[in-house]
């Protein structure tokens, strides 16, 4: 039944086909970082070919500085401009900490897609394909934190750190994100669907980000709340990104961000890898 | 090259690619897989049919390091399941019912993604990667994002990227459900390339002919039981030596034709919509001509009649009571 391209050219392709099976030679397994710098390449490519994704990292972070600027602005602080300087750092955090979410997803994705139980059946390192995509992300957080922050210049947002202050601030949000980003990878292999990963992240960020110090300074506050205000991480970074940005920086708030930082990557870390090991 | 091939041809005439004894698969309440014992040879094809439902896939990823037993024991190529998993990794490699691809990246970019993590560099993971499209006919798409192949272009880079590196054992699971007769044969064409070079394979599929086709030697599996094994003559024999049609020229000698056949054959006659169409199981195949002249003699005209051994349909049906297309576990998604 060689009723495909003809007689000739099938008989050239089972050749070929043969040749290249025969041909293989099994390589040394690849070490940790070539995996990983793959699988980052894999989602760099996937950038490239779904640049929607990446309205996350640069329409929202606009839409939500611009409304909250002139929305709370002048209620709040009484001038737009005053309110940015408090504003923008505290914002920033937010906007960053809910991408962080978006690795999650991806990663529930791929499981239900079954790319997945392919990396699982390859002689790699399996955390690289983890640390890739995570470092990738990475990316899209200083991308967003770019346009945040190059944004806010125009609005009249003007820190008193400087440049170092602000790759200070940066380099803080980054830390903290790339942490907080396991929390998610470990829901997202859990969770069934990328409609329940969704619903979970907001219940968790939604009250974590607005319950925090990014919008209001917690002595307006009663105690109780002020109390929770006080421990979330979100506030924690945000006081030091703040710190950081207006050139007010303590050794403490930097030191309680690394802190936090290691306390969610020591747990979340292991977490995810032990079950991406022993899925199902 | 040669070396290579010649290596693993030796090591492919003796032993078991997988011995697996009383695997075990329970979700919630529901026994997916029950007790499936199996020693498939190394170097050959190994068919694993079923209907949906009936644990093929569960007990391939289990096979496949990807899910654990929640009984018995296995050895791949020698190497215990439970403990030994890197060392299994490192040989076997697996193309999933659905296909299991980066839909938003291109062909090309799947594969050479693949031979990175095979270990090779990178100039020689591009060369592998044109290579394999080429071989599978896939050059042309190499640039296209996968999500625009159409089932059976899927199908084939699924299995290229299962084997930049040529693995000893290849589980395919359903390779070839909803292909069409042409890129089926493009599927079977790869798999018995793969068999030429020494790899051996376990496929699963709902088709009969297919394992017959490729398969040295079959399980028919059923509500997580492997119920007949053995050879595609072996499992059809054991159904009775095979069935004969008739075809009427005239509707009207029907019931008489029936009356005849059933004396003769002392079998029942099957009869389809079409009465001029007849069938019936014979047990003892030195019946058939007499039968058949048992017609003429009284005028009964056929104008076709063929007798064929059993097709594996009828042996499914024999084994399990219903035919492959049906679903085998009415109460799915109980656990
Ligand atoms: N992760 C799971 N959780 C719960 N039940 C499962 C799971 N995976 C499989 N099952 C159940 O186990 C049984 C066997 O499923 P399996 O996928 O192995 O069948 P199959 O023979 O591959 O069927 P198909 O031809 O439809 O692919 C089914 O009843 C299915 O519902
Ligand atoms: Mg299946």
């Amino acid at each position: 039944m060689t009723d495909f391209i003809g007689q000739n050219s099938s008989r050239t392709q089972e050749i070929q086909l043969q040749d290249s099976i025969a041909s293989s030679e099994r390589p040394k397994p690849p070490g940790a970082l070539a995996s990983t710098l793959t699988f980052a390449t894999r989602a760099l490519l996937r950038i490239k070919h779904v640049p929607e994704q990446m309205f996350d990292v640069t329409v929202f972070p606009i839409i939500f500085l611009l409304m909250f600027t002139y929305l709370f602005g002048g209620a709040i602080a009484g001038s737009t401009a005053e309110y940015l300087q408090f504003l923008l750092p505290g914002i920033l955090v937010m906007t960053v900490s809910q991408i962080t979410m978006y690795t999650g997803i991806d990663l529930n994705n791929d499981i239900r897609k079954g790319i997945f139980d392919r990396f699982r059946t390859l002689p790699i390192w399996l955390p690289s394909a983890l640390v890739g995509a995570l470092l990738v992300d990475v990316v899209r957080y200083s991308m967003a934190s770019a346009i945040m922050i190059g944004l806010g210049f125009v609005l009249g947002f003007r820190p008193e750190g400087g440049v170092t202050g602000i790759f200070g601030a940066i380099m803080l949000i980054l830390v903290f994100s790339f942490s907080f980003s396991w929390i998610w990878t470990a829901v997202g292999l859990v969770v069934r669907s990328e409609k329940s990963l969704m619903m979970i992240s907001f219940m968790v960020l939604f009250p974590l980000t607005f319950v925090s110090n990014v919008f209001v300074d917690p002595r307006t506050l009663p105690s109780w709340l002020q109390s929770f205000v006080e421990v979330n991480p979100i506030s924690i970074l945000a006081t030091a990104v703040r710190g950081a940005m207006h050139g007010t920086s303590t050794i403490e708030q930097v030191v309680w961000v690394l802190v936090v930082s290691v306390i969610m990557t020591a747990i979340f870390a292991p977490l995810t890898i032990y079950l991406y090991r022993n899925k199902k | 090259m040669k070396n290579v091939r010649d290596v693993r041809e030796q090591q492919n005439t003796v032993g078991w690619a997988i011995e697996a004894k009383g695997l075990v698969k329970i979700y919630g309440k529901h026994r997916a897989v029950d007790g499936v014992d199996l020693a498939i040879r190394k170097g050959t094809v190994y068919g694993f049919l079923g209907p949906n439902g009936a644990g093929k896939t569960t007990t391939i990823r289990m096979l496949a390091t990807l899910t654990k037993p929640d009984g018995g024991s296995a050895r791949i190529f020698g190497h215990d399941l439970s403990k030994e998993g890197d060392a299994i990794r490192s040989r076997i490699s697996m193309t999933g019912q659905y296909a299991s691809i980066d839909e938003d990246l291109t062909g090309m970019e799947n594969l050479v993604m693949m031979a990175r993590l095979m270990g090779y560099k990178r100039k020689a993971a591009k060369v592998r990667a044109a290579e394999l499209l080429m071989a599978f006919g896939l050059e042309e798409a190499a640039k296209r994002q996968v999500k625009n192949y159409s089932g059976g272009m899927r199908r084939r880079i699924d299995i290229a990227a299962s084997i930049v590196v040529t693995p000893d054992l290849l589980f395919l699971d359903e390779p070839t459900t909803g292909l069409d007769p042409r890129s089926r044969n493009q599927v079977w064409d790869i798999i018995r390339a793969l068999v030429n070079s020494g790899t051996t394979v376990l496929l699963t599929t709902q088709y009969l002919d297919e394992a017959d086709q490729l398969a040295d030697r079959i399980a028919v599996i059923n509500h997580g039981k492997i119920i007949a094994e053995g050879t595609s003559s072996e499992l059809k024999a054991s159904v009775g030596s095979g069935t004969l049609n008739v075809q009427l020229v005239d509707a009207a000698d029907h019931k008489m034709a029936v009356d005849l056949l059933e004396k003769k054959l002392s079998a029942p006659v099957h009869v389809s919509g079409d009465a001029t169409l007849l069938s019936a199981q014979v047990d003892n195949s030195g019946l058939v001509a007499e039968a058949l002249s048992d017609l003429s003699k009284e005028g009964i005209v056929i104008s076709d009649f063929s007798f064929g051994r059993p097709s594996l349909d009828e042996v499914f049906l024999t084994l399990t009571g219903h035919t492959a297309g049906e679903e085998s576990k009415p109460e799915e998604g109980t656990a």
